[in-house]
């Protein structure tokens, strides 16, 4: 019973990690830098799309993405009581 | 008061500021020394990373480095953050969660292997010197040019500076004089950016005036700045030179690095709990993310500023150069530090700044009758120039040398700690002497840390040609050695001793023999570099620097198949492996 727990809260994290870390390849790797040209074609304000995700977008994507796994993983702890006192 | 009186007050009022924190918070006892009594706070825990993560090289020469190669330069921008989200997905929390003192402990016990330790010591050591040396060289640098004292003068005094504080005060002296360092580096690389963000587009938040229009033309920043710079023959500032797969390896290894480099690592072990190095890693990320964010815009305001002083008319026309005698006062105060050169090629008394190695222009050029670029900048110019070139106040600039020395010794300080721990408990204690007491142990890290700052002082004071090189690598080697193992130390419960200790060795040197190969480090006796470093001859067409990320493949391979060869670890790692990933356990589960 306790190690199904265990495996389950394991599982949960995995999954939470796969899904920031796919977020964290397309906003760096894909977008800056894989299709920058093309994304270039786009304009927001003053910037070329890929060159504002190379040079900014990213950086604020990572800062977010770790904000929001240290959010979740709060809430997964409690829900599988495994969070600290 | 004149400047330079203004910049002693100001530099000599931080240094008090930090040799204070020093004394109110030295060191008791071993845990104070190495990972700060568990006490501090997520938040500065944060601040104390970002400062120890950005150097002298972050604050003065980063932006200068992105203004002069454009897109280019995102691979530091992304790479030197996004190793972050690793850090705080696949390490911080099981690390902190395992709770002991250095890096090379978690590898010691997880692979219930000496050698296993030394290797990893071995790794540690290397990463972190050659590191270390191209910090002590610009703490060097930094004082003689805002000290205007010799470098030598400079090493010995930053020296001076990082022992007090380093030795007394341990990792709890660092964390806290991190804090102020931090909050001094931020506060002077920021102000002038708004200042000048304001001048050239009316908006005050540099990373929106960075995509906003330059006042009165109608024209955004980076279309202006794309026209001009390729109608002088330099490359578009928005587009790139080099290959694509170079990029995304290059971003790679500096994002793996950066989640495999020791001295980062172990600022995760100094926190409460398992949640605390969660959030801690996403502030340190916030707070390096101002700088982050704010270096590209500076890159391009001052590159913008740069070429529209020295090119205010026509291309080709007559009068479209700056004229020598008429040279603004910046100009004229860092051609003496020799960070700007101007040597008239043609005779006429202006000034021309054009990319002469591009066949095409040169030959326009000719007919404009320029003779050659005439203009010599250093890239460090693009910050240390700001405040002056944007007309601010005196104690703005003061603050700036200040904010520089802060980057600059906060580095070397968390770097010459990781060092001391691997030889006083991971040597000392976890190999040669394992009985010995809590006090010598200490006095044995204080001695330790002393030595190291005295090398690390040496290197800086004669570095050898390697080293500015060398810092770039360290980054390779250790996404090719350390991360590997510790992730799988983690994420597997299969990988084992011989497996971790083949892998690490075979990511170390294939990384290592690949950059000696091209670059030649050690090995110039024997006459290294062997092969010319051009893209034809790079494997898969990836450059030296990026080379890390292949190291790291194959770490991981060769530590799977090993292990999957021979013997699964033993029950109680296994246990281990269990605990470190789960927060609390419960109560009858331990």
């Amino acid at each position: 019973m306790h190690r199904d727990n265990r495996l389950a809260y394991w599982r949960a994290n995995l999954r939470l990690v796969a899904v920031c870390l796919t977020i964290w390849f397309v906003c760096s790797y894909v977008f800056g830098i894989l299709l920058v040209e093309e994304l270039n074609a786009i304009r927001i304000g003053g910037f070329q799309l890929g060159f504002w995700f190379a040079q900014q977008g990213s950086i604020y994507v990572f800062v977010l993405l770790i904000i929001f796994y240290a959010w979740r993983m709060n809430h997964i702890d409690k829900k599988f009581d495994v969070h600290e006192d | 008061m004149s400047l330079k009186a203004l910049t002693y007050v100001v530099v000599g009022f931080t240094f008090a500021l930090y040799i204070g924190i020093a004394i109110w918070s030295r060191a008791h006892n071993t845990r104070d020394f190495y990972i700060a009594g568990k006490g501090v706070s997520p938040i500065a825990n944060g601040m104390a990373t970002a400062a120890d993560w950005m150097s002298a090289a972050s604050f003065i020469s980063m932006a200068g480095l992105i203004a002069f190669l454009g897109y280019d330069g995102s691979v530091y921008l992304m790479g030197w953050t996004g190793g972050y989200v690793l850090l705080a997905l696949l390490l911080a929390p099981y690390l902190r969660k395992f709770g002991k003192f250095t890096v090379p402990e978690f590898i010691a016990e997880r692979y219930y292997s000496k050698t296993a330790r030394i290797v990893a010591v071995i790794c540690l050591i290397f990463i972190s010197f050659t590191y270390v040396a191209g910090q002590m060289r610009g703490v060097g640098i930094v004082f003689s040019r805002f000290l205007e004292v010799d470098v030598t003068v400079g090493l010995i005094i930053g020296m001076g500076i990082v022992f007090t504080y380093a030795v007394l005060g341990g990792m709890k002296g660092i964390t806290y004089t991190q804090v102020a360092q931090y909050c001094v580096l931020i506060f002077a690389y920021t102000v002038p950016a708004v200042f000048i963000a304001i001048q050239i587009t009316g908006n005050p938040i540099p990373q929106l005036a960075f995509g906003s229009e330059i006042t009165g033309t109608g024209t955004a920043l980076l279309d202006k700045l794309d026209d001009i710079v390729t109608s002088l023959g330099f490359n578009q500032y928005t587009s790139g030179t080099k290959s694509r797969i170079d990029v995304f390896c290059i971003t790679m290894a500096l994002m793996v690095g950066t989640a495999g480099l020791p001295h980062v690592i172990v600022r995760f072990f100094t926190v409460p709990k398992v949640r605390d190095a969660r959030a801690s890693a996403g502030y340190a990320l916030l707070f390096i993310a101002i700088l982050y964010t704010t270096a590209p815009a500076v890159g391009s305001m001052a590159r913008y500023n740069l070429i529209n002083t020295i090119q205010p008319g026509e291309i080709g026309a007559v009068d479209g150069n700056l004229l020598y005698d008429e040279r603004p006062n910046w100009f004229r105060t860092w051609e003496q530090t020799g960070l700007v050169t101007f040597e008239d090629r043609n005779g006429d008394g202006r000034v021309q700044y054009y990319d002469d190695r591009n066949p095409a222009f040169s030959r326009q050029a000719e007919a404009f009758g320029w003779r050659g670029n005439e203009l010599g900048v250093d890239r460090d110019i693009m910050v240390l120039a700001n405040p002056e070139i944007a007309g601010l106040p005196n104690w703005v600039i003061a603050l700036v040398a200040a904010g520089g020395i802060a980057a600059a010794l906060s580095t070397a300080a968390g770097l010459l700690l990781v060092i001391s721990a691997a030889v006083s408990h991971d040597l000392i204690k976890g190999i040669f002497m394992p009985r010995i007491s809590e006090t010598n142990e200490l006095r044995a890290g204080r001695v330790a840390a002393a030595f190291a700052i005295l090398v690390a002082g040496y290197l800086g004071f004669d570095p050898p040609g390697w080293v500015a090189q060398v810092v770039a690598f360290a980054f390779g080697l250790a996404a090719a050695s350390l991360f590997p193992v510790i992730l799988l130390g983690i994420f597997s419960k299969r990988v084992n001793r011989e497996g971790a200790i083949a892998g690490m060795l075979t990511g170390l040197l294939f990384t290592y023999g690949y950059i000696e190969y091209f670059k030649g480090l050690f090995l110039k006796w024997a006459g290294a570099p062997w092969g010319d470093n051009v893209a034809q001859n790079w494997l898969f067409g990836i450059s030296p620097e990026g080379i890390g990320v292949i190291g790291m493949c194959l770490n991981f391979a060769v530590a799977i198949a090993v292990s999957t060869m021979t013997r699964p670890p033993p029950e109680h790692i296994r246990h281990m492996v269990e605990h470190i990933r789960v927060p609390r356990h419960r109560e009858s589960e331990t």
